[in-house]
C-alpha cells in the first residue's frame, strides 16, 4: 500500500500551520481570580445583574457538581483537569451590552472579520459567505469568550416577534420565560459538565419563536475562546412554540495554545406542538498541534425536547476541531409522532480525540428518529461513534434508522462504533447498520489517472462520504464546511 | 508519439515485463493482444505510473518527454488516458463533478481556462448523445452500482470528455455484450485522428473486427513474440495463444 505509507508519513509531518484561526486578539479583559467557588458564582452573578432565583440556582448546581465525579466512560484520554486553575469569567473591558455596533471594540471588530464574520448588517446584506457564495440573510450572536459582543437584526427579528438576544439580556428582559424553560431540557445535575456550566455559564444565546411564526432569517452565534486559561461555559435556549420554525447556526473557532482549554456549553432545545428547530454546528475549536500539544477540550451537552405533537428537531453537526470532543447531541421525542434526527461529520487527525454521536429517547407513540453519523479519521487520531436509542413502554410504533460509516486514512488511527439500544415495546423498530472502510489505494490512483492530485482525490472521496450530511447544512454553510474538511485533511496524502 | 525501449518491470520483485520494444507513431491504433498472464495490464498500469510497479530497466519516451520521470496526474496532463479493465467506484461523488474537476485539473496544468458548471454541461451532453448514453449517467454516482457494461460505457465517456492524445484501453472489451462492445468501438473510432494514438489491449480478436489496428503486437511471457498487421489478429484467432508461443520458442 505505497500510497497509504506516503499518507501516513505526511500526516505525521502535518503542523498547525493547517489552522488559520489560531491569532490572539490583544484586548483589555475583565478577569475573574482563577478558581471555583461560591464567592466567584457570586461574583459572576453580580457582574451579570441577576435575580436571586438565578443566583440560587447556579450554587445549587454547583452543590451538585461538587458531589459529582468527572465522566471517565468515554473512549478519550486527557489528563487531570485543574478546575481550580481557571478563570470562570474573562470579558472584553468596557460595558458588556453595547447599544449599537458603534460601541464595540475595534479591535474585536476586526478579530471576526478575520475569521470571515462581518458583523455589520450592512455586510451580511451584502453576502457573509465569500463573493461567490448565495445572498446570506443571517441574524448573527457573537460570543467572545464569556461575553455576547453583537447580536445583529434584532429589531427585524422584533417585528416578527423573534427574540434573539444574549441570554444574560434575557434573564433580564424576559424573566418569565427564561425561568419557565431553563434547564428543563437538562437539568442542572444532569452529568458532570453540565453541572459545572450550570454553575458558571456566563453567556450564551436565548431565541425565543412565538407561536405560527417562521423565523425570517437564519439565526447564527459564533463563538471565540480568546483570553488565556478561561474557560468557556456557553448556554444556549431554543423555544419554538407552537407551528413555528427556526433555523440556527454556531460556529466556533479558538487561538491556538499549547496549553489546553475547556468549553463546556449547555445547548437546550423546546419544540412545541408542530414547531420545528433544525440546528446546526460548524465546530472548528483548536485542535492541537501535530504532536497532540494544546486544543480546546470540547465537553459539550446539547438536548433538544419534543414536547408536542408533531413537532420535530434535527442536528447537523461538522466537527472537525478540538482536541477532545465529548458531545451528544439528543433528542427526547415525547409528542406523539414527534420526530428527532442527527447527522454527523466528525473528522479527526493528529492525535485528536471524538467521542460523539447521539442519543434518541423515544416517549410517545409513532415517534420517529434518524441518525446519520460519517467519522474520518486520519494520522493517530481515535473517531467513536456512541449512540443510544431507547424505545419507552409507551412509545408504540415508534422507529428510529441509525447508519454509522466511517472511513480511515491510514493504519495508526482508529474507529469505534459503540450502539446501545434499548426497546421496551414490542411494537416499536430499531435498525442499525455501520460501515467501516479505507480510502483505497485503487481509488486513490483512479482519480489521478483523471489529473486529480491526490490532495484534490481525497477532498473528493471525503466529500462523497459525507454528502448525505453536508446536503442537510444550511446552503451558506455548506460551503464553508467542505473547505473546513479540506484544511482538516490538509496534508493527510502526499 | 509513444516510444518504449527495454522495459522491464517488476511487482514485489517478481519480474513481469521482461524487456519490450514498442513505437506507437502518432495517430496510429495499435493492439496488444496476448494469454492471461503475460504481462498486458502491467504494461499498461507502467505507463500510466501506477504505484507498486517498479521499472527495473528501460525507458518510455511520450511526445518526446520522459514519461516515467512524471507523476499520474501530470500523464494525465499531458494527454494520456487509462481505461480500466475494472474500474473503481467513488460513492457519493457524482459522475458529473467528478469529470469536470478532473477536465478542469487537466486545464489547469496546460494553463488553459477552465469550463464552468454550463460549459461542462453543453460538452458533456454533446459527447453523451454522440455516444448513445443515457443522460443519468452523469447524476450517478461514479461506477456506483453500475453493471459491468456500464462502468466500460462510462470509461468511454471519460474519454469522449478529456480528449486524451494517447488512450490505453486495458481489456476494455472483457465482459461486455456485442452491443456495448459496438460503442467503445465507436467511442475509440470517432477519436481516431493525426492527433489520437491508441494502445488497444485485448485478450479476443473480436474487438478488432469493430477497431481496426494498424498494428498488432503479440504479448507472451513479458515479451513482444511478434508484431504485424491487423491480419496477425485473425492467424491469432484461427491458432490460438499457445500454438503460436510455441512457433516462436
Amino acid at each position: 500500500m505505497p500510497a497509504v505509507t506516503e499518507t501516513l508519513d505526511t500526516v505525521s509531518a502535518v503542523t498547525q500551520s493547517g489552522y488559520k484561526w489560531g491569532f490572539e486578539t490583544t484586548i483589555e479583559m475583565d478577569l475573574a481570580p482563577k478558581g471555583l467557588n461560591e464567592d466567584i458564582i457570586r461574583l459572576i452573578s453580580a457582574r451579570k445583574e441577576e435575580p436571586d432565583w438565578l443566583l440560587e440556582w447556579r450554587l445549587k448546581a454547583f452543590a451538585a457538581w461538587q458531589q459529582m465525579a468527572e465522566p471517565h466512560w468515554a473512549r478519550v484520554d486527557h489528563p487531570r483537569i485543574d478546575y481550580q486553575d481557571l478563570h470562570y469569567y474573562a470579558a472584553p473591558k468596557k460595558k458588556a451590552g453595547p447599544k449599537s455596533l458603534d460601541e464595540v471594540d475595534p479591535e474585536l471588530l476586526r478579530t471576526y472579520e478575520k475569521l470571515g464574520i462581518p458583523l455589520k448588517e450592512r455586510a451580511i446584506l451584502a453576502g457573509v459567505e465569500g463573493a461567490d457564495g448565495p445572498q446570506s440573510n443571517i441574524a448573527m450572536d457573537a460570543v467572545f469568550d464569556s461575553v455576547s459582543v453583537a447580536t445583529t437584526f434584532r429589531s427585524t427579528l422584533m417585528k416578527a416577534g423573534v427574540i434573539f438576544c444574549p441570554i444574560s439580556e434575557a434573564v433580564r428582559d424576559y424573566p418569565e420565560l427564561v425561568q419557565q424553560y431553563l434547564g428543563t431540557v437538562v437539568p442542572m445535575a444532569d452529568n458532570f459538565f453540565a453541572a459545572l456550566n450550570s454553575a458558571v455559564f456566563t453567556d450564551g444565546s436565548f431565541c425565543y419563536v412565538p407561536k405560527g411564526v417562521r423565523c425570517p432569517m437564519e439565526l447564527s452565534t459564533y463563538f471565540r475562546i480568546n483570553a488565556r486559561n478561561t474557560g468557556q461555559f456557553e448556554r444556549t435556549l431554543i423555544i419554538a412554540d407552537a407551528g413555528s420554525y427556526v433555523s440556527y447556526l454556531e460556529g466556533c473557532t479558538a487561538p491556538q495554545r499549547d496549553e489546553n482549554q475547556l468549553h463546556a456549553a449547555v445547548v437546550e432545545l423546546i419544540a412545541m406542538d408542530d414547531a420545528q428547530i433544525k440546528y446546526s454546528t460548524v465546530q472548528n475549536w483548536y485542535p492541537g498541534d501535530a504532536n497532540g500539544r494544546g486544543g480546546i477540550y470540547n465537553f459539550v451537552t446539547k438536548r433538544g425536547a419534543c414536547r408536542g405533537a408533531r413537532s420535530k428537531i434535527s442536528w447537523t453537526q461538522v466537527e472537525t476541531g478540538s482536541a477532545i470532543t465529548w458531545k451528544y447531541p439528543s433528542c427526547v421525542l415525547m409528542g406523539d409522532d414527534s420526530v428527532g434526527e442527527f447527522y454527523s461529520v466528525a473528522v479527526t487527525n493528529n492525535h485528536q480525540q471524538a467521542d460523539t454521536g447521539s442519543k434518541m429517547i423515544h416517549i410517545g407513540r409513532n415517534t420517529k428518529s434518524t441518525i446519520v453519523s460519517k467519522g474520518i479519521s486520519a494520522g493517530k487520531s481515535n473517531n467513536t461513534y456512541r449512540g443510544l436509542v431507547r424505545m419507552l413502554p409507551k412509545a408504540a410504533g415508534a422507529r428510529n434508522y441509525t447508519q454509522c460509516d466511517s472511513l480511515l486514512i491510514g493504519d495508526q488511527c482508529g474507529a469505534h462504533t459503540v450502539p446501545y439500544i434499548e426497546s421496551r415495546n414490542p411494537t416499536a423498530k430499531v435498525e442499525h447498520e455501520a460501515t467501516t472502510s479505507k480510502i483505497a489505494d485503487d481509488q486513490l490512483f483512479y482519480c489521478r489517472s483523471r489529473g486529480l492530485s491526490e490532495e484534490d482525490a481525497v477532498n473528493l472521496i471525503v466529500n462523497g462520504f459525507c454528502k448525505d450530511v453536508l446536503k442537510e447544512l444550511p446552503m451558506e454553510f455548506a460551503v464553508e464546511a467542505q473547505k473546513l474538511l479540506a484544511v482538516s485533511l490538509e496534508g493527510s496524502v502526499g | 508519439m509513444l516510444d518504449i525501449r527495454g522495459l522491464a518491470a517488476s511487482i514485489n520483485d517478481t519480474p513481469i515485463l521482461k524487456g519490450i520494444d514498442l513505437t506507437v507513431p502518432q495517430g496510429e491504433v495499435h493492439a496488444i493482444m496476448g494469454p492471461n498472464g503475460s504481462g498486458k495490464s502491467t504494461l499498461a498500469y507502467v505507463l500510466s505510473g501506477r504505484e507498486g510497479y517498479e521499472v527495473t530497466s528501460g525507458s518510455v519516451t511520450y511526445d518526446g518527454k520522459d514519461l516515467l520521470a512524471i507523476e499520474p496526474e501530470d500523464r494525465a496532463a499531458a494527454g494520456v488516458f487509462l481505461a480500466f479493465q475494472y474500474p473503481v467506484e467513488l460513492p457519493g461523488v457524482g459522475n458529473a463533478n467528478f469529470l469536470r474537476t478532473a477536465l478542469n485539473a487537466q486545464r489547469r496544468a496546460r494553463g488553459e481556462a477552465e469550463l464552468d458548471a454550463v460549459q461542462f454541461l453543453k460538452l458533456a451532453r454533446g459527447e453523451l448523445r454522440r455516444l448513445a448514453i443515457a443522460e443519468d449517467m452523469l447524476k450517478r454516482n461514479v461506477n456506483v452500482g453500475f453493471s459491468g457494461g456500464e462502468k466500460k460505457r462510462n470509461e468511454v465517456l471519460q474519454m469522449a470528455i478529456l480528449r486524451p492524445r494517447l488512450a490505453i484501453l486495458d481489456e476494455t472489451d472483457s465482459g461486455l455484450d456485442i452491443d456495448a462492445l459496438k460503442i467503445v468501438a465507436e467511442g475509440v473510432n470517432a477519436l481516431r485522428g493525426p492527433d489520437f494514438s491508441a494502445l488497444v489491449i485485448t485478450h479476443y480478436q473480436r474487438l478488432l473486427d469493430h477497431i481496426v489496428p494498424d498494428r498488432v503486437h503479440v504479448l507472451a511471457g513479458g515479451r513482444i513474440l511478434r508484431s504485424g498487421g491487423p491480419e496477425l489478429a485473425r492467424e491469432l484467432e484461427a491458432k490460438g495463444y499457445t500454438d503460436m508461443v510455441a512457433e516462436a520458442a
